[in-house]
């Protein structure tokens, strides 16, 4: 990563953190913590895999809406400020300004999952006195889920290179409704002939796949992670966000910032 | 004291928002008793899996979760009642097991809520019955699950024979407890099926090297010989009987016959005894543990010594 990328990654983390977006681990932990405590309390015999399903859904749920509600405003807020133009008279291209910003979010992303995970691992240990070989599992869901993040934080990236905020937000949130369900979407272009099935088919592959990055209720389980699905979600993420993020590039460098 | 325009806010808003708070929470309070019933009654509306499984966008681990708690406290709340009416049971069960089918508590605690009569359980054996069958589909390498399944046929229909074959199948997967294969041989004793009793007794004698559940087998292995002379022998006497119109005298009248050779003796040495009216007994019934027949008459079965009964009634 070139320095001048390095910067604007730098700098939209250190914004993010100034905007007080950390604080949400607060509501994590009294979430988690809550829930260990009491689910003992009002359920029978599935201690763990509250902590972990619940742990996961929240550190993925958080994420998401943390990534869209700053991925949106990257741009635009630079734009509003009249803080682009200061960057951009200075030696930075736009695609490197663009890159950067990716960066900065997925960094910010990163280091509050960080937190949530050892929150979710403090909560394990607490319901299960200590840790297990399956537990290990859990990292490979974090994993996916800042996969996850990777694609959101893109797509947020690319509404906001041409959109308002509040259509990127509404774009971006579609997106992953319907990537979530894109299991479902493949089974009715499958099952459907024809233009229709050609076009279902198209779409099936053209909107974001979230559920295979969805591995939260294996996990909870203890299953193993195949190796290749990691591998392969690991490939699927960083492609899909590079398209993303090359079409926000290329929609941004032609945009009229006058 | 002169109190500043902001401070004279502050205190309206402080009153206004106390006040509002407590206001919203006494309405509160008073529309949950006006709607008494209504919020579980939702569950209702909300009873297929599969727009709950879309509507949780792929989280349905949580989702099952949440819908197992909400079984419990239903189930909690309808027996601290000592309500008969459980009908969200089975739904709410059902839609857990859905989303998560391999959330064994449900399934496990779920038949012992479901099928006890009223006001222990929901009296619903038969929606029991398909929610371990469910829970065995889905997941097949459980022998917990054949346990709970042959408890229920045990327990709540009385069906000796399907216990067995719940119990036989559950102690015949690669992970299983070691119990299985003993209460699988003693239901089949309960149903008569003395062969097969005697086959899973004779395997869990041979399969196991600890001592206690060895001396178990053999204590029941002894107890089927019993069930089976008896009965063999009350049969002969009925045949005696039949051909000479009335009860033998001793067992030595069935010798004579030429119905039995020799004096038939139970596992410890002691010739059984003819009572009236044809009936076998076992001459020291508390010798002889786990027996179901010839005992006299309300004598119940003698139990063996904690020592040598490891826990192995279901």
């Amino acid at each position: 990563m070139n320095s001048r990328i390095g910067y604007i990654a730098f700098n939209t983390f250190r914004e993010a953190v100034r905007d007080r977006v950390l604080y949400n681990l607060v509501a994590f932990a009294l979430l988690l913590s809550g829930a260990a405590i009491l689910v003992g309390e009002i359920s029978i015999d599935v201690e763990r895999l509250v902590v972990v399903n619940l742990g996961l859904t929240a550190v993925s749920l958080f994420g998401v809406v943390i990534a869209i509600f700053i991925g949106i405003g990257l741009v635009s807020k630079e734009i509003d400020k009249r803080t682009l133009y200061t960057v951009l008279s200075r030696p930075v291209r736009r695609w490197e300004f663009v890159v950067g910003k990716f960066f900065g979010l997925t960094g910010t992303l990163v280091v509050n999952t960080f937190f949530m995970a050892v929150g979710v691992f403090l909560a394990l240990l607490y319901v299960a006195h200590k840790f297990e070989k399956m537990d290990g599992w859990v990292l490979v869901a974090l994993y996916f889920i800042v996969l996850q993040f990777l694609i959101v934080c893109a797509l947020a990236l690319f509404f906001s290179s041409f959109s308002t905020p509040l259509m990127s937000a509404v774009f971006t949130f579609a997106l992953f409704v319907i990537g979530s369900l894109a299991e479902d979407l493949r089974g009715f272009a499958k099952i459907t002939q024809g233009v229709a099935g050609g076009l279902a088919t198209a779409i099936a592959y053209l909107v974001p796949n979230f559920s295979a990055l969805n591995v939260i209720s294996q996990v909870a389980h203890g299953d193993a992670i195949p190796g290749r699905l990691i591998l392969y979600n690991s490939i699927y993420a960083l492609l899909y966000s590079a398209m993303a993020i090359s079409g926000a590039v290329l929609i941004f460098q032609r945009r009229n910032l006058k | 004291m002169n109190m500043t325009a902001t401070g004279r806010v502050n205190l309206v808003a402080m009153a206004v928002l106390l006040f509002s708070m407590a206001g919203g929470m006494a309405t509160l309070h008073a529309i949950d008793q006006l709607r008494r019933g209504s919020v579980a009654q939702e569950a209702l509306y909300l009873r297929s899996s599969k727009v709950l499984r879309r509507l949780s966008l792929g989280y349905t681990g949580l989702l099952a979760d949440i819908y197992w708690t909400r079984a419990v406290q239903y189930f909690g709340e309808q027996h601290h009642k000592g309500s008969g009416d459980f009908r969200l049971l089975a739904p709410l069960l059902e839609v857990t097991t859905e989303l998560d089918p391999r959330l064994l508590p449900a399934y496990q605690f779920g038949a012992n809520f479901l099928a006890p009569k009223p006001p222990n359980g929901a009296g619903l054996p038969g929606s029991a019955l398909a929610l371990m069958k469910y829970g065995i589909e889905h997941n097949p390498g459980q022998w917990r699950l054949y346990y709970n399944l042959g408890f229920l046929y045990y327990t709540e229909l009385k069906d000796y024979a399907k216990a067995a074959d719940a119990f036989a199948q559950g102690a015949e997967l690669p992970v299983t407890n070691e119990f299985m294969p003993i209460l699988a041989a003693r239901m089949a004793q309960h149903a008569g099926e003395f062969d097969t009793a005697r086959m899973l007794w004779f395997t869990t004698y041979q399969s196991t090297k600890d001592a206690l559940v060895q001396e178990n087998a053999v204590q029941h292995l002894r107890a089927l010989q019993v069930d089976e002379d008896v009965t063999r022998l009350e049969q002969v006497v009925e045949k005696y009987r039949e051909k000479t119109g009335r009860w033998p005298l001793s067992i030595g009248d069935l010798e004579r016959e030429g119905f039995i050779h020799g004096t038939p003796a139970d596992p410890n040495g002691r010739p059984y005894k003819l009572m009236p009216e044809g009936r076998i007994e076992v001459q020291d019934p508390k010798s002889l543990y786990f027996i179901t027949k010839g005992l006299p008459p309300g004598a119940e079965s003698p139990e063996p010594p904690r020592e040598t009964e490891p826990n192995s009634k279901p």
